[in-house]
C-alpha cells in the first residue's frame, strides 16, 4: 500500500508465540484439566508501513495472537519484539507508557465503545492517558482534526455512542486508535459487524489513514476477499499455527498449502460465471477441537492431500519455498507438481464440549461457588 | 401456477405510543416447483419479516400484515394458528440463522427428528428412528445412529446447521425457506453447507427461498434474485442477468463496494455514501434517493413503480426513475 | 427479533428526535421512565409520604408524646381512648393521640429505611468494587466472607446483630439492617463489575492506555451501578420492614417518646384482638410506602435495563 521505509526491520516480531488458555473443572476446587492451544507456536514479522492480514476460521487463534501481541493476553511462551523493544517482560507502567505506539480497532462497534461517555470524552481519554492533551485550544483543535480524518460531523463531539450508525461507530472506534498517534494498529475483524454497503467505506478509510499517518497494520479477519483486498501480506492461521505466508497477489494466484486451497476455493464469488465454473474444494467435517488438536500436521484429518504417517507423526515448520512464500506442508512441492492427488476424506465428528476461560485465569476465575447462582 | 405467490405483502410493526414502522412494503414475488429465489438485502430492508410473515410467525400484537400469499392456491395470511402449524410441517420448512437457538437444548436430535416424523407423517416410532438416522446421513452427519441420542450442544456449528435441516427437510417440503443459513458459519463450514442445500434442491425439487445479504451465496445458488432495499423489491432478474448487468444503483453499488477474492489488488473499492437507515419514505419518492449517486429531482418527488427494464432485454423488473447505463455497467463489471 | 425491535425502536427514536442534541444513557433512561404509569405510581407514593415526614410537626394536631388522653385508659378492663373530637383515630394504650403519633411516626421510619440504605450501599460499594477490581485474592477472600454472610438468613442476621448490644435504641437497629444489606450490595456490584472487566470497552480503554484507577472509575463502577441503583430503592422497602420486625421483636428503640411504625407496631401486638386498629395504621403505612418504593424500583430496573425495552 505504502512504500516500506525499511524493509530490512520489522515494526513488531512475534517469536514462538504461545497462549494455552486453562480448562478449568470442579465444584469446589478449581482443577485444571486440560487447556485450549489457542495459539501454539507462531513466529510472524510486520514490517514498518505494510498491512500485514491474518485469515482464517472461529477458533483458529488469530485474535488471540493479536491481543497476545499487543499484551493484552498474556502470553503463555514466545517474545515480542516491537520496535526493538522486547514486550515480554514488561509490565505495569513502562507497558501502560508503550501502548500509546500499538493501537487497536474492535469487531463490534458498539460494545467496544464505553455506552457512557460521549464522543468527547472517548477521545480525549487516550490523550490524557499519555499527556497529549497540552491545554484546552490544542485539544480542540486535535478532536477536529481527528474528526475530520474519519470523516465525522463536528458535531458529533457531544453525542453518545448508541446516536451514531453501525459504520459511524466504527469511525469512533477508529479516531479513538488514532487519537494516540500510534505506529500500529491492530484491527480485529473491523468490519465484519457492518453493513455490507458501508464496510468498503471503512475499509477506504483504513487505507486512507495508513497513507496519510503512515501507519503500519495487523488486519484480522475470517472474510479472504477483504483481507486480500487490503493487505500486503497475508498469514493464514489453522488451529492455532500459521500454515501458510506469502505476497498477498502471490498468495490468490498459487496457494500452496491444501487448507489456504480449500478456503480459497470456498469464499462465495458475487459472480454467477465465475461460481458455475470454479471448482469447490470441499472439506470434510468440522474444525478440530483446539483443546485437543490433531497430532503431526493440525490439517491431516480434513486434507486432501494427507499422505500416510508422516503427516499424522511429524508437524511441519513453516519454511520458505519461493521467496517471501512460507509454507507448512510436509508435500508442498509434491502438491504443486501434481505429484499427489486429492483424495477422499471420511469426515470425522468434532466434539464440541470444550469450554474456553476467555481471558487470564486470574480474572476470570469464579471467587464463589455460588457464582452461577448469583444475581 | 407458481407454487408460492406474494403480493403487496406489507407488514407494519405499531407499538402503542410509537409511530408505525413499515418493516415490508409491498413485497410481490413467485416461486415455482423446484426454484431457487434469493432475497438479498442488509439489515432492515424486510427480507426476514418477509419470510416470517408468509410462515406465520410473527407475533399477533402490534403487527398488521396485509396483502396475499397463496401457497398452491391456499391463502397462507387467513390460515388459523392450528392450521399454519400443520402447514408449517408438511409444507413448509424453515432453516434459520442460528441453529443452536432453533434447536431445542434439551431434546436429543434423535427426537427433534422422530417427532415431526410422528407428527407429521404418522410413522411409528421405530419407522421414525430409521428414516431420521437416514435423513440425518443424507444431510452430511457422520455416525448418524449415534448422534440421534445426543443434545445440540454437543455438536458443532457446521452440524447443528445441518440437523436443523434435516428437521426441516423430514417431512419433505415442498418450499423451504432458508433464511440466513450459513451467516453463522465459517466459510468452510459455509461451503459444504451450500452444496449440500443445491444437491437438496436438484435431488428433492424442493423449491428454495434464500435469504442472504450475501451477494457471492445468492450468485452460485439462486435461479431468480430479488433485491430489496428499505422494505420494497427494487430490482428482479435471472441471476446471469443481475450479475452481468445490474441495472439499479443500490445494486451496481453493492456490487461495486465488496471486495472480490479475484480482482486485482490496489483498486479502490466504490463504497455507497451514507448508512442503510439514511432513507426517506418510499410514499414521497425512492427510498434510496438520499444514498444514489443517480439521483434525480423526479426521485425525492416521485415514487418509482416496478416496470419491466425498458433497456436491457430478459425478464427484469425495476423500480427505479434513473438506472444504471447498461453499458457503464457491463465496462465496470470487466474492469473489475 | 430482539435484534430486530431493538433496531425498529432505534429507528422511531431517531424519527423522533431533533439531531444534534446528544442523548446520554442517562436521559434516554429517564425519558422511558416518565413515561411509565408504574413509576409515575410509586414515586407518587414516596414523594407523599417524604413531603408528610418533612411537614408532619405542623401536621400533626397534638405532642406525640404526652399522655392527654391518659384519663380514658383503664387497664384493668383493657380500655383504650376512642375515636372521639380532636382524636380522629383515637389514643393509644397509654392515651397519646393515635394520628400525632402515625404522622410523626414516618420520620423515624423513613430515617431509619434510609440511612441503612445508605450505610448498606457504602459498605456494598467498597466491598464490590474491591473484589470486582482487584479480582485474584482480594475477590476470592471477599466474597468467601460475603457468602457466610448470605448463607445467613437476612432477618436472623438482623436479630442477631440488633441482640449484641446491651441498650438498643434507633440506631442499633439501623446499624444490624444496614450490616445485613452489605453481602446484598457487594455481590451485586461485583457480578456486574466482573462482567464489565470483560467487555469491550474496558479492554480498549486497556489497549488505549489508560490507568487502571481510571477505568475502574470510569468505565467499569459507572456501568455497573444500575442494578445496584435498583437493589438500593428494593432495599428501602426492606430495610422499613426489616426495622418495624426488628422494633416488633423488641429489639427496637425502647424509648417510645419519638413514635416509629415498627416500634408502634410491636407495642400493639399484646391489644391486637381488642383494638386492631392500633396494629392497623402504622401497618398499612408500612406496606403502602414499602409498596411505593418497589414499584419505583421495579420501573427503574425496567428502564435502566435496555433488553427489556419493548
Amino acid at each position: 500500500m505504502t512504500e516500506l521505509e525499511n524493509p530490512s526491520s520489522p515494526l513488531v516480531e512475534v517469536v514462538d508465540m504461545k497462549v494455552h488458555f486453562p480448562i478449568r473443572r470442579g465444584v469446589v476446587l478449581d482443577k485444571t484439566v486440560g487447556y485450549v492451544y489457542a495459539v501454539d507456536g507462531v513466529d510472524l514479522s510486520i514490517r514498518s508501513g505494510e498491512t500485514y492480514g491474518l485469515v482464517g476460521e472461529s477458533g483458529c487463534g488469530k485474535s488471540t495472537l493479536g491481543r497476545a501481541m499487543l499484551k493484552l493476553t498474556e502470553p503463555t511462551a514466545g517474545r515480542v519484539v516491537f520496535d526493538g523493544i522486547d514486550l515480554s517482560s514488561m509490565k505495569g507502567e513502562p507497558l501502560r507508557t508503550m501502548r500509546r505506539r500499538m493501537q487497536m480497532v474492535f469487531q463490534d462497534p458498539l460494545s467496544s465503545l464505553d455506552p457512557r461517555q460521549s464522543v468527547e470524552s472517548l477521545l480525549v481519554e487516550g490523550m490524557r492517558a499519555h499527556g497529549l492533551d497540552k491545554g484546552k485550544e490544542s485539544s480542540a483543535k486535535r478532536l477536529r482534526e481527528l474528526l475530520l480524518a474519519v470523516g465525522l460531523p463536528s458535531t458529533s463531539l457531544r453525542k453518545y455512542p448508541h446516536e451514531f450508525s453501525g459504520g459511524q461507530r466504527q469511525r469512533i472506534g477508529i479516531a479513538r486508535a488514532l487519537s494516540v498517534e500510534p505506529d500500529l494498529i491492530v484491527a480485529d475483524e473491523p468490519v465484519s459487524a457492518l453493513d455490507v454497503s458501508v464496510q468498503a467505506q471503512v475499509i477506504n478509510l483504513l487505507e486512507d489513514l495508513q497513507t496519510e499517518f503512515g501507519l503500519t497494520y495487523l488486519v484480522i479477519a475470517h472474510d479472504l476477499a477483504v483481507v486480500r483486498h487490503i493487505s500486503d501480506r497475508v498469514g493464514v492461521m489453522y488451529l492455532g499455527g500459521l500454515v501458510e505466508e506469502a505476497d498477498s497477489d502471490q498468495l490468490y494466484r498459487e496457494p500452496l498449502h491444501p487448507y489456504t486451497k480449500a478456503l480459497m476455493s470456498a469464499v462465495p464469488v458475487p459472480d454467477p460465471l465465475v461460481e458455475d465454473r470454479r471448482e469447490r474444494i470441499l472439506l470434510a467435517g468440522d474444525l478440530p477441537s483446539p483443546a485437543n488438536p490433531p497430532t503431526g500436521c493440525r490439517f491431516h484429518t480434513r486434507c486432501p492431500w494427507r499422505q500416510e504417517t508422516r503427516c499424522d507423526t511429524e508437524r511441519p515448520a513453516l519454511r520458505e519455498i519461493d521467496p517471501g512464500h512460507r509454507v507448512a506442508c510436509h508435500y508442498a512441492e509434491d502438491i504443486r507438481a501434481g505429484r499427489i492427488r486429492q483424495h477422499a476424506v471420511e469426515a470425522e465428528l468434532v466434539r464440541e464440549d470444550w469450554d474456553v476461560v476467555p481471558d487470564d485465569a486470574s480474572l476470570a476465575g469464579p471467587a464463589s461457588v455460588t457464582e452461577t447462582l448469583g444475581p | 401456477m407458481a407454487l408460492l405467490e406474494v403480493r403487496d405483502l406489507s407488514v407494519v410493526f405499531q407499538r402503542r405510543g410509537e409511530r408505525p414502522f413499515t418493516a415490508v412494503d409491498g413485497v410481490s414475488f413467485d416461486v415455482e416447483p423446484g426454484q431457487t429465489v434469493g432475497l438479498v438485502g442488509e439489515s432492515g430492508c424486510g427480507k426476514s419479516v418477509t419470510s416470517l410473515a408468509i410462515m406465520g410467525l410473527l407475533a399477533k400484537r402490534g403487527v398488521k400484515i396485509s396483502g396475499s400469499a397463496k401457497f398452491d392456491g391456499t391463502e397462507l395470511l387467513s390460515l388459523s394458528d392450528r392450521q399454519m402449524r400443520d402447514r408449517r410441517g408438511r409444507d413448509l420448512g424453515m432453516v434459520f440463522q442460528d441453529p443452536l437457538s432453533s434447536l431445542n437444548p434439551v431434546v436429543s436430535i434423535g427426537l427433534q427428528v422422530t417427532e415431526v416424523l410422528e407428527r407429521h407423517r404418522d410413522m411409528s416410532r421405530k419407522q421414525a428412528s430409521v428414516e431420521a438416522a437416514e435423513l440425518l446421513e443424507k444431510v452430511g452427519i457422520p455416525d448418524p445412529k449415534r448422534r440421534l441420542s445426543e443434545y445440540p450442544h454437543q455438536l458443532s456449528g457446521g452440524m447443528r446447521q445441518r440437523a436443523l435441516i434435516a428437521i426441516a427437510l423430514a417431512c419433505r417440503p415442498r418450499l423451504l425457506i432458508a433464511d440466513e443459513p450459513t451467516t453463522a458459519l465459517d466459510v468452510t463450514i459455509q461451503a459444504q453447507i451450500l452444496a449440500l442445500l443445491a444437491d437438496l434442491v436438484r435431488d428433492t425439487e424442493t423449491a428454495l427461498i434464500m435469504i442472504t445479504h450475501d451477494l457471492g451465496v445468492v450468485a452460485g445458488l439462486c435461479d431468480e434474485v430479488n433485491v430489496l432495499y428499505a422494505g420494497r423489491v427494487v430490482e428482479r432478474a435471472g441471476r446471469h442477468d443481475l450479475f452481468r448487468v445490474p441495472r439499479h444503483p443500490y445494486t451496481h453499488g453493492l456490487l461495486a463496494s465488496i471486495p472480490r477474492l479475484d480482482a486485482p489488488r490496489g483498486e479502490r473499492l466504490s463504497p455507497i455514501k451514507g448508512s442503510v437507515s439514511d432513507n426517506i419514505p418510499w410514499t414521497t419518492g425512492c427510498a434510496f434517493a438520499p444514498r444514489c449517486p443517480n439521483a434525480l429531482d423526479t426521485c425525492v418527488q416521485v415514487t418509482p413503480a416496478m416496470e419491466p427494464d425498458p433497456v436491457v432485454a430478459g425478464p427484469r423488473l425495476l423500480r427505479c426513475h434513473n438506472p444504471v447505463e447498461p453499458a457503464t455497467a457491463a465496462e465496470q463489471e470487466i474492469m473489475s | 427479533m430482539s435484534t430486530r425491535t431493538d433496531k425498529i425502536d432505534a429507528l422511531s427514536e431517531q424519527a423522533a428526535r431533533g439531531d444534534d442534541a446528544g442523548v446520554s444513557l442517562a436521559a434516554a433512561a429517564w425519558r422511558r421512565l416518565r413515561r411509565n404509569p408504574v413509576f409515575l405510581v410509586g414515586s407518587t407514593i414516596v414523594l407523599l409520604f417524604v413531603v408528610l415526614a418533612i411537614l408532619s410537626p405542623f401536621l400533626a394536631p397534638h405532642d406525640p408524646a404526652v399522655p392527654m388522653l391518659g384519663d380514658q385508659v383503664v387497664r384493668a378492663r383493657n380500655q383504650i381512648p376512642p375515636v372521639q373530637e380532636g382524636h380522629p383515630l383515637g389514643g393509644d394504650q397509654v392515651g397519646r393521640d393515635l394520628l400525632s403519633r402515625v404522622l410523626i411516626g414516618s420520620q423515624q421510619t423513613l430515617l431509619v429505611g434510609v440511612l441503612a440504605t445508605l450505610i448498606g450501599l457504602a459498605g456494598g460499594l467498597v466491598l464490590g468494587t474491591l473484589a470486582g477490581a482487584m479480582g485474584g485474592w482480594v475477590d476470592t477472600v471477599v466474597m468467601r466472607a460475603v457468602d457466610v454472610m448470605l448463607s445467613i438468613p437476612g432477618l436472623l442476621l438482623a436479630v442477631s446483630i440488633g441482640a449484641l448490644f446491651a441498650r438498643p435504641n434507633q440506631y442499633t437497629v439501623i446499624l444490624a439492617v444496614a450490616v445485613v444489606q452489605i453481602p446484598v450490595f457487594a455481590r451485586l456490584l461485583r457480578g456486574s463489575m466482573l462482567a464489565q472487566r470483560h467487555s469491550d470497552h474496558v479492554l480498549a480503554a486497556r489497549a488505549l492506555g489508560v490507568r487502571q484507577r481510571s477505568i475502574v472509575f470510569r468505565h467499569m463502577l459507572p456501568n455497573s451501578l444500575g442494578p445496584v441503583i435498583v437493589q438500593a430503592t428494593l432495599v428501602l422497602a426492606i430495610a422499613i420492614i426489616e426495622a418495624a420486625a426488628l422494633s416488633f421483636l423488641g429489639l427496637g428503640n425502647p424509648d417510645d417518646r419519638l413514635p416509629e411504625w415498627g416500634q408502634m407496631l410491636g407495642q400493639a401486638q399484646n391489644v391486637i384482638d381488642s383494638h386492631p386498629q392500633l396494629a392497623f395504621w402504622p401497618a398499612g403505612c408500612i406496606i403502602v410506602v414499602a409498596l411505593g418504593f418497589t414499584l419505583m424500583g421495579e420501573s427503574l430496573r425496567e428502564a435502566l435495563d435496555p433488553k427489556s425495552r419493548r
